[in-house]
């Protein structure tokens, strides 16, 4: 057992620090700001053309196969200097690099590991969130072609994507899960529209609506056999659940430490024991969540797994985020209540739709109580 | 970076996980049992398990915080009746202070259990000292204002006391204090690193707690029916256990952090790791305990059921080197700011 960098890790350490010192872009946070969103391929390329980006992926993709605790590395070099987390997408890569043929692995995990092609996530429907098989989008065949008709929602960068992973029922004759498939689905043609969805907080760049109608997508386009979209959506929801995946740990301590901050330029009597004591709990969480990444990515060491662990590190991910953030608004005192352009408001505004976003701390709690600890399904005699 | 156990660590885990399963308490009237608490304290004591923070020969611990922490989980999982940390840390701080280790002993804290008790001779007042076993425990006097002198203070162990597995001894005032022949004198360092690895052990003691008494809950919600089900079927229930299962899992991997910290960091750091680790798994552990009390419903208000065994273990382990509220305090006050 061993927490510190072997001599290659801290070579990369050293390496990654030394490179961020003249290319951290300064964006603000992603939960507040639609900067952010507008710059996100930016960061994201120039991450990767430096080799920061994907690194625990395969070669022949982009990647450098290095061992999946180097991404602890980077989130550490990025919260140390306050720079934008990296892009949250290895659930896609995940799903991809599992259910994909290797033609579909070779036509697409380059594009979507460099940035140089944009992926959203067509999962969500109006009538199908926590019930996702419920979906009712539906993709019909027609010679090479499949057609693609229905409305997603909560569809994450879906204004700037050159693509959907797309989930779609392709056999309605079957039980609801055994009928979806998934699909690559080009975004930009006359059959797909947008709409931006404006949050609580005010940011309209990260979430949207995306209504499709006579879309089409080619056959060879198909993720996975015929039917296997629920399994493929299972593997990308369970990694998609994951902080080590979302780098998230890098968001939670670049708040930390800007709160750490103003606490040091605050004179000290502005400054109340329980505002203290906020920030701390809030260093206390986001230290838990970079050591528990530390563990789990550990044990990928062994080989990865798509279990329900996933649902675990998703509840802690939202109890450190809603709290980094409750601190946020606890030291922001009187000005969050006021101005409507407070960062702290808005940081925590945000954090609200953590313990809903990737399924709701509701299904998790179902799913590591019923298959983790072995507890009766509701309903069992 | 691998925080994944060596084979040797998991072996170890596996053998400390199976003994304390075996030996320890599996209801309150086990607690009573003379006969098998007599055959668990020889049988830690045989597997070498109260020598771990020894000196080696070299000045060197014979293990390090990792596996003295892999054993304090084990034994807080199965709520073992007998005494491990205290005797660990008496280990560790007579080798510290370059003394012969003293069999049985233990170490008397300040009153209020936050680090070790610095006294005078004759001692004013009493001083707590957790995992007391023999007649005396280990205690530091001031040496003329530069470091601490390593002694022995006698101790006096009444039964009975709110942890109903571990004994809480009491040095009482006017205890004469004999320093040790050739004590080193300790440094403000060395009491930080052995403070961190009293943490980190205290907070091993409650992982070891949350995984015990979950398990023990999770099997009840199992069995126990009502409405013609089991009541772990009901989400109401089975989100209370997922909330628990995950305080658990989180206090874990800051537990692990702290452990191999207590060794590994300078002393400063090693303190701080600690720090975090019990301000997260002493609220973790009360709340798991909590939940546990809440799902075995009127048999978990009962003397009967093992659930608040598991809270009382909680409630010393918490208090001992300082408690979460403690902890955090001192972090808001020294660290925000300057992170």
């Amino acid at each position: 057992m061993d927490f510190r960098d072997s001599p290659a890790e801290a070579e990369f350490r050293a390496r990654f620090r030394a490179w961020l010192v003249d290319h951290n872009p300064g964006l603000p946070a992603s939960s507040t700001d639609d900067e952010y969103w507008a710059r996100q391929a930016e960061w994201h390329t120039s991450l990767f053309d430096a080799g920061f980006f994907g690194v625990s992926w395969p070669t022949r993709f982009g990647g450098h196969d290095l061992p999946v605790v180097f991404d602890v590395i980077l989130d550490d070099e990025l919260a140390r200097a306050g720079a934008p987390p990296r892009p949250s997408l290895g659930y896609l890569v995940q799903g991809i690099t599992t259910h994909g043929s290797d033609a579909i692995q070779e036509r697409f995990l380059p594009g979507l590991i460099s940035g140089r092609e944009r992926w959203c996530q067509g999962f969500s429907e109006p009538d199908a969130g926590s019930d996702l098989a419920a979906l009712r989008t539906t993709a019909t065949r027609d010679g090479d072609e499949y057609v693609v008709e229905g409305h997603k929602i909560w569809t994450s960068y879906s204004d700037v994507a050159d693509w959907c992973l797309l989930l779609a029922r392709t056999d309605a004759t079957v039980a609801k899960h055994k009928g979806i498939s998934a699909f690559a689905v080009p975004m930009d043609q006359p059959g797909i529209e947008q709409r931006p969805l404006r949050m609580i907080n005010g940011i309209t760049n990260e979430f949207g609506q995306v209504l499709f109608d006579g879309a089409r997508v080619p056959a060879a386009n198909m993720i996975g056999e015929l039917g296997e979209g629920w399994r493929l959506a299972m593997t990308i929801v369970s990694h998609e659940r994951e902080p080590g995946e979302l780098g998230y740990v890098a968001r939670y301590a670049k708040t930390v430490k800007e709160l750490s901050t103003r606490v040091a330029a605050a004179r000290d009597e502005s400054v109340s024991e329980s505002q203290l004591e906020a920030v701390a709990w809030a260093h206390v969480q986001t230290e838990m969540l970079r050591l528990h990444v530390c563990r789990r990515l550990s044990e990928r060491l062994d080989g990865v797994d798509h279990g329900p662990g996933g649902s675990v590190d998703k509840l802690l991910m939202t109890w450190v985020e809603q709290d980094v953030a409750a601190a946020a608004l606890a030291l922001a005192g009187p000005a969050a209540a006021i101005d409507p352009d407070d960062v702290a408001l808005k940081t925590y505004l945000y954090s609200r739709a953590q313990s809903v976003m990737g399924g709701t701390s509701q299904i998790q709690k179902n799913i590591v109580a019923t298959r983790i600890l072995g507890l009766p399904p509701e309903g069992a005699g | 970076m691998d925080t994944r156990d060596s084979p040797e660590q998991a072996e170890l885990r596996r053998a400390a996980r199976r003994l304390a399963a075996q030996l320890g308490p599996k209801t309150v009237a086990d607690l009573d049992d003379a006969t098998r608490r007599t055959r668990l304290a020889s049988a830690v004591r045989d597997a070498g398990w109260l020598e771990l923070r020894d000196d080696a020969g070299n000045g060197s611990p014979v293990a390090s915080g990792v596996e003295a922490a892999i054993v304090a989980e084990a034994l807080g999982a199965a709520a073992a009746d007998t005494a491990l940390t205290g005797v660990l840390l008496a280990g560790d701080l007579a080798r510290r202070a370059g003394v012969a280790p003293d069999d049985a002993a233990a170490v008397a804290m300040a009153a209020d259990l936050s680090s070790v008790a610095v006294v005078g001779s004759p001692t004013a007042g009493t001083r707590p000292v957790p995992d007391a076993g023999g007649t005396n425990a280990l205690a530091l006097v001031p040496n003329g204002g530069a470091g601490w002198q390593v002694g022995r203070v006698e101790v006096s162990v009444a039964a009975g006391g709110t942890d109903l597995t571990r004994r809480v001894g009491t040095v009482p005032a006017g205890s004469r204090f004999v320093q040790l022949d050739g004590s080193r004198t300790l440094s403000d360092g060395d009491l930080s690193a052995w403070r961190a690895l009293g943490l980190a052990l205290t907070c091993a003691d409650l992982v070891g707690v949350m995984r015990g008494v979950l398990a023990v809950t999770v099997e009840y919600a199992s069995e126990r029916r009502q409405f013609g089900v089991p009541v772990g079927s009901f989400q109401a229930v089975q989100h209370l256990l997922a909330e628990a299962h995950c305080l658990l899992e989180g206090s874990t991997s800051i537990a692990l952090h702290a452990a191999w910290a207590a060794d590994e960091l300078e002393p400063g750091f090693a303190y701080e790791a600690a720090q975090l680790a019990k301000v997260y798994s002493a609220r973790a552990a009360r709340t798991v305990c909590e939940t546990a009390v809440q799902v075995h419903g009127g048999i978990g208000n009962t003397w009967e059921c093992m659930a608040h065994v598991y809270l009382r273990r909680a409630l010393l382990s918490t208090q001992w080197f300082g408690d979460d509220a403690f902890h955090l305090r001192d972090l808001a006050r020294g660290r925000v700011g300057a992170l």
